[in-house]
């Protein structure tokens, strides 16, 4: 049936929650109200007030609180309403749901998903365009994943779920609604730390994840003379190295775009992966075209800092220029 | 052995009535031309407020969170600072901005995408307002102690809301400005939702002034649609702070009667007969009562405050639609006094793609 990527998670949640009486869900918003995208509508007037929570304005709390429900027995859902609100609980996420396997030499684990929107485009307040996953990819104990499409959303997610340690599951809300696809109704997983390939190519190799996918491939496909191979992560961490790597190793070039500010983003690891794995195999610097080291702005001028499809072609042109 | 080492009670206040009837002793001293002016300033919030929501539905501006049935507790309280008082508001604060002589061209203009509406002028003492919830009590708290230690007589005002009472960060707060006896107001307008959330959910706690008492510090409740208590027990807490007795929790209790923002439906989570007994306890309808009463009011002058109110509401959004776009590259501005060099590169950057494609 053709689904959007909040329906698709939606129902991802319900048959997991249905076939798992251990998974619950909580967050700010997510019962009656069926949180404000209305990813979770529904479900609580079908699990009931005792496994869907409207929980108080407390992200740090709900994360902790989701540790200890993890630790006790649980498969807690905990959605932070936007990424900007995961600040706030970050002490939860980085010095503890992802040490606690290890703190405890592997007695106790976090089987958590952390489920929140993520990115720009919407033309929203502050704090509500941004794209934090480098903190969280960089924080060993967590694992990060970002579907692009419906599909992956409902196979990512359940796998997630099933998952024994916690994993972040960004949502890119610019394309909440804006691909409808067929998602089959009986479930499947669609294993975390593989990359997939969108689209076939031979000249050089386009590396990104979210919503990019979408503004990557609209890119690609107004160019007629270069053809271009796209990979879509789906995970940040694990990195999937082997697709990255065998790709770039056969086209000889890399461009990787990202929403998310330069320095330090995930394209910066990509490049030292490459530096290290395929560095023989290039004929031309990689190109990184992400966001600015700045804020993202607030709707009137956010469109300055997109990464749009223009800049993505740019960037494909001046590395086939650039090469040898 | 057991027996009681504490016991704590919260006061309730209220000046002005539903009838429009006063508590004498609890009346403030405010002359007629004060309370006409209270009075136009709230029609004033009122009506920016409404064509806030207008414009937004209209794509001028983005997402709005709307004042209304809260502007007693937002003019009285604001009105009830000195000039050098600073005030930290949350994102449901127009009607603060407006009582301190905030620029309607530059409220509209923040409301419309544009961060350079939170440029507050010289003399406009508000910190640009806190987006997310509950995360700001520490600045004012902090810039409380600064005044203190610089011997500055003047006092910090934070403004939030009942879902902000369950952050971590409030919490926090309260506990530095009970121990360092800071002198900071905390305001709480207890709307009685957290977008879809009631307080009943939000804490099991009866009261939002309560939780002062665990600090240290006196915790009060007023009735948040009457701008007379408001003021005194804003006025009361200022002139406290600013003797270096400590800060004090003021609980406005009151109702959000339109939806949280204007990307939210309050319809899909509370029924409208919740939400019209509201609107007959309206702050603006309250006061006019009184008014009445005291024969301080009449219908000509009224629908004059509202033509005044009108003109510069509109002349506001013509001079901030007027106003020239940024450029592409000043979006990396503001990160730094200097910028670093990966930002010049990038301005440099953005500039020349500005060029390039036009912007």
């Amino acid at each position: 049936m053709d689904l959007n990527m909040v329906d698709a998670i939606n129902l991802a949640l319900a048959q997991e929650m249905q076939k798992d009486k251990s998974v619950i869900l909580l967050g700010e918003d997510v019962g009656e109200d069926g949180g404000v995208f209305r990813v979770t509508d529904g479900l609580a007037k079908r699990f009931g007030n005792h496994r869907v929570l409207d929980t108080p304005i407390a992200e740090s709390g709900i994360i902790g609180a989701s540790i200890g429900m993890a630790i006790a027995g649980l498969k807690p859902i905990p959605e932070i309403q936007f990424e900007g609100f995961l600040a706030p609980a970050f002490d939860q996420l980085i010095s503890h749901a992802s040490r606690i396997r290890y703190r405890s030499q592997g007695h106790y684990h976090v089987p958590m998903v952390v489920r929140s929107p993520i990115g720009g485009g919407v033309k929203a307040l502050e704090h509500h365009s941004d794209s934090p996953e480098t903190y969280l990819v960089h924080t060993p104990g967590l694992k990060v994943v970002i579907p692009s499409s419906p599909y992956d959303a409902k196979g990512l997610l359940i796998s997630a779920i099933r998952d024994p340690d916690p994993v972040i599951f960004f949502e890119p809300k610019r394309i909440y609604r804006a691909i409808k696809e067929d998602v089959p109704k009986k479930e499947y997983t669609i294993p975390i730390g593989k990359a997939k390939v969108v689209k076939k190519g031979s000249d050089i190799t386009l590396i990104t994840y979210g919503a990019s996918v979408k503004t990557s491939l609209e890119a690609v496909g107004s160019m007629s003379d270069v053809d271009v191979e796209v990979i879509d992560l789906r995970t940040l961490s694990p990195l999937d190295t082997n697709t990255i790597v065998s790709s770039v190793q056969k086209t000889g070039k890399a461009i990787i775009v990202h929403e998310a500010p330069k320095t330090l983003g995930v394209g910066a690891e990509i490049v030292a992966l490459l530096n290290e794995k395929a560095l023989y195999s290039l004929e031309a610097p990689i190109e990184r075209v992400t966001g600015f080291d700045t804020v993202v702005p607030l709707r009137k001028f956010e469109h300055f800092y997109t990464v749009n499809a223009q800049r993505i072609i740019d960037g494909i042109v001046r590395v086939m220029q650039s090469g040898v | 052995m057991k027996k009681t080492i504490q016991r704590f009670s919260v006061e309730y206040k209220r000046v002005l009535d539903e009838k429009g009837n006063i508590d004498q002793k609890l009346m403030p001293k405010i002359s007629k031309e004060i309370i006409r002016f209270f009075y136009e300033k709230m029609v004033l919030s009122r009506r920016f407020d409404e064509r806030a929501i207008k414009l937004q539905r209209q794509g001028r501006l983005g997402t709005y969170a709307s004042v209304l049935g809260q502007e007693a507790s937002q003019i009285g309280s604001a009105l009830a600072m000195s000039r050098d008082d600073l005030a930290f508001p949350s994102y449901r604060e127009s009607g603060v901005f407006i009582a301190r002589g905030m620029p309607l061209h530059l409220l509209f203009s923040y409301w419309a995408g544009d961060e350079r509406g939170m440029h507050t002028p010289k003399g406009v003492n508000v910190f640009p307002l806190s987006i997310t919830v509950g995360v700001h009590p520490p600045h004012a708290v902090g810039a409380a102690m600064a005044f203190k230690y610089k011997k500055k007589k003047a006092a910090t005002i934070v403004y939030f809301g009942d879902g902000a009472t369950s952050k971590g960060d409030f919490h926090e707060a309260m506990n530095i400005a009970g121990t360092f006896k800071a002198p900071v107001v905390f305001l709480c307008q207890n709307n009685q939702y957290a977008i879809s959330v009631p307080v009943k959910q939000q804490t099991a706690a009866e009261t939002i002034a309560q939780k002062a008492i665990a600090y240290g510090f006196e915790g009060v409740q007023v009735d948040g649609n009457d701008v007379f208590g408001v003021y005194k027990a804003t006025q009361d807490a200022l002139n406290k702070a600013r003797r270096g007795k400590g800060p004090t929790l003021i609980e406005c209790f009151t109702y959000r009667r339109n939806d949280h923002t204007t990307s939210d439906d309050a319809s899909k989570y509370r029924k409208p007969s919740e939400v019209t007994p509201w609107e007959e306890k309206d702050p603006l309808l309250r006061l006019q009562k009184y008014m009445k009463k005291n024969k301080i009011y009449s219908t000509d002058w009224d629908a004059d405050v509202i033509k005044k109110a009108d003109t510069l509401v509109n002349k506001a959004m013509v001079q901030a639609e007027a106003m020239p776009n940024k450029k592409p590259e000043e979006i990396i501005d503001h990160m730094f006094e200097t910028l670093t060099p990966a930002l010049k590169e990038q301005r440099t950057q953005l500039k020349e793609e500005a060029k390039r494609h036009g912007s």
